[in-house]
């Protein structure tokens, strides 16, 4: 069975990084990369009248706008690299969501940037990759 | 010459200033005086008492419904409660389908339309008028309300139009048009453009007259008096930014705030209540006897029931229709499980809003009561009871709530503006979709809508219209006459998908995920 490692991945120089340390990962072992952007979401957040009407329309735009921004150009930069990839785009909360990529998955590891986040909200709330750290079911690299 | 003319170009504006006022007061006076000549009838007609009582027809028509679809339904408000959180909290939800509406949204959206002035002011005034008893009547209302809404939001999925581009529209005319169809029945198409035209006038008047000038009311409380037309002006430039500019994050913030000022205020009243423990037990004994015996009150027995009853079917707007339109946007292969979600919503406005309202009324002591035989006094003109200081409405619930906090007025006016402006933002909604109804989709045939929906922001806040504002609330109860009678005539099909769905439910077929 192939290893597997699931990289969050948002489009930043940050997620980037992560991303390339997880090929050179990827690479020696023989492993599959499975690139994750998730889409901030909860079905707990208040909307207007209009915003219900138009929101399976609007998720439609979304996922096309990920694919089309994000993954697509990814693709093809990474094609010649030796690594197989997959992509996934999902909804939901962005640590959580990735642990049950690498669930449903099978992966070994989960590899997410650092940030650097020093904001009240990330103190309060938490940043994603300290969530990880907590929360993963694999082993998680935090990249700087 | 030069000198004359220069004093007529400055005595022209100021004469015409001074005439402004005067004016005003003259169209005022015109449009009270056409609105009460022509729509007076109606007026009449929908708040008519039966003959010999003062028990409008209207309120009957309401309540009986609900009874209607209560036992239809086998009491399914109690049966399918737990099911009912457990599908607001996404156990049923298909982790796929996240970033679609989900059921906890399309209910917020909803509540959001109906928690408003009629859970603050229209409480104080059931309670002023039918005493503690009227809040018994208001509770059974409310509960028996749940199986009317619980009809009209599973309908408003299932024959709710979705179109190519993935958008949605739905309602009480998609399901009177598509429904009756289905059943072979006639008039269909008839009764969903009556609805739409009710529907229309009840967004102008009640959605948005009605609230703009309880706003404007609530802030010269505060602040002193002012000119409605600025509070008007700047309220309609809010709405215009978020309904015409498309100005999400005003909408938003209002989206979440609302809900916040609604868990501050059951809080409060929670923390009221928890304070004054040892006089909960006599509330309750209060709100029991008063509901058999009137204990006093103006009518007796009677006149508690019917301010009970007004005020649950005025409030909680189940049977009106309106909410179907809300819900329709949820994401869901199984409509009846929005009607089911649906249900929750007369309780939470109803059940627990209205009753703590009225209960920190009762245990705040606001209402005077003969020390010897513990009737309620009633005022001098004998139709209601008197209160500490006189209040009546909106200021009865905030001396209530002052009496405990001395700056909760305050919030209550900031939440009294919230609520105003979110049922506004709701209404606009529902008439739009009555509106293309009628007119067709299209931008124009909206942008037309939308700025007549402003235009009347700002006269509902300048004037005391009382007459149009009569006649919108009238508006919005004709919406329930043709809603109901659709709902009678369409309760089959939601018996059928009752049957269905909760017997795959018992076989396990439907189940949790995760």
């Amino acid at each position: 069975m192939t290893t597997k490692f699931v990289v969050g991945y948002d489009g930043s120089a940050a997620s980037r990084r992560a991303l390339d340390f997880a090929m050179e990962r990827a690479a020696a072992v023989g492993a599959t990369i499975i690139v994750a952007h998730v889409l901030e979401w909860s079905p707990y957040s208040f909307l207007t009248p209009t915003e219900l009407e138009e929101r399976h329309k609007r998720r439609g735009e979304e996922l096309a706008r990920a694919e089309s921004h994000l993954m697509a150009p990814l693709k093809s930069q990474l094609s010649g690299k030796g690594v197989p990839l997959e992509t996934v785009i999902r909804y939901g909360h962005v640590a959580d969501t990735l642990c049950e990529i690498a669930t449903d998955n099978g992966a070994a590891q989960i590899f997410v940037a650092r940030k650097g986040e020093s904001s009240l909200a990330a103190r309060v709330f938490g940043s994603v990759a300290g969530t990880l750290a907590q929360c993963a079911p694999v082993p998680c690299t935090i990249v700087p | 010459m030069k000198n004359l003319s220069k004093a007529v170009a400055l005595a022209a504006p100021a004469a015409m200033m001074s005439a402004a006022p005067a004016l005003a007061q003259s169209i005022d006076e015109k449009v009270n005086e056409i609105f009460a000549s022509s729509t007076g009838w109606f007026v009449n007609f929908i708040f008519s008492p039966f003959p010999g009582t003062s028990f409008p027809w209207i309120v009957a028509w309401l309540v009986v419904a609900a009874t209607v679809f209560t036992f239809y339904f086998g009491f399914i408000q109690f049966r399918a409660f737990p099911h009912s959180i457990a599908l607001v909290r996404g156990d049923y939800s298909d982790p796929k389908d996240a970033g679609e509406v989900s059921h906890f949204q399309a209910l917020a959206t909803a509540l959001s339309g109906t928690v408003g002035l009629g859970n603050i002011a229209g409480v104080a005034v059931a309670v002023g008028i039918g005493g503690p008893g009227a809040t018994f009547w208001m509770i059974l209302a409310g509960l028996m309300g749940m199986a009317s809404k619980f009809t009209e939001c599973t309908l408003g999925v299932k024959y709710r139009n979705e179109y190519a581009d993935g958008t949605v529209s739905g309602g009480p005319m998609y399901y009177m048009t598509k429904g009756f169809a289905e059943r072979g029945l006639p008039a269909g198409k008839f009764m969903a453009v009556l609805f739409s035209i009710f529907c229309i006038l009840g967004a102008f008047g009640g959605g948005n007259m009605f609230q703009a000038n309880q706003a404007h009311a609530q802030i010269t409380n505060v602040v002193g008096d002012y000119p409605g037309w600025i509070t008007g002006l700047i309220f309609a430039g809010v709405v215009f930014a978020v309904i015409v500019g498309g100005l999400k994050s005003i909408a938003r913030v209002t989206e979440k705030v609302v809900p916040f000022m609604g868990i501050l205020y059951v809080g409060t009243a929670l923390f009221i209540l928890v304070m004054n423990f040892d006089k909960i037990g006599w509330a309750f004994g209060q709100i029991f006897a008063g509901a058999f015996t009137g204990a006093g009150v103006a009518g007796g027995m009677v006149g508690a029931l019917i301010q009970g009853f007004k005020r649950a079917a005025f409030s909680n707007e189940a049977g009106v229709g309106s909410a179907a339109i809300a819900h329709s946007a949820v994401r869901t292969k199984e409509p009846i499980t929005e009607g089911f979600v649906s249900l929750l919503e007369p309780f939470i406005d109803t059940v627990v809003i209205c009753t703590m309202t009225a209960l920190v009324i009762i245990i705040t002591g606001q209402l005077i009561q003969d020390p010897t035989t513990g009737l309620y006094l009633l005022d001098a003109g004998a139709s209601t009871i008197q209160t500490v200081d006189g209040n009546k409405g909106v200021a009865l619930t905030s001396a209530a709530f002052s009496s405990a906090f001395g700056g909760f007025k305050y919030i209550l006016a900031v939440a009294v503006i919230l609520f105003a402006f979110s049922t506004m933002i709701s209404w606009s909604y529902y008439g739009l979709k009555a509106w293309t109804f009628l007119f067709g989709e299209g931008k124009t045939t909206e942008m037309v809508f939308k700025l007549l929906f402003c235009v009347f922001v700002v006269i509902g806040a300048a004037a005391s219209l009382g007459p149009v504002i009569d006649f919108s609330d009238a508006a919005i109860f004709a919406m329930a006459v043709v809603n109901i009678i659709a709902l009678y005539f369409l309760m089959p099909i939601v018996k059928r998908e009752m049957t269905s769905y909760l017997s795959r439910l018992k076989s396990g077929q439907i189940r949790k995920f995760g």
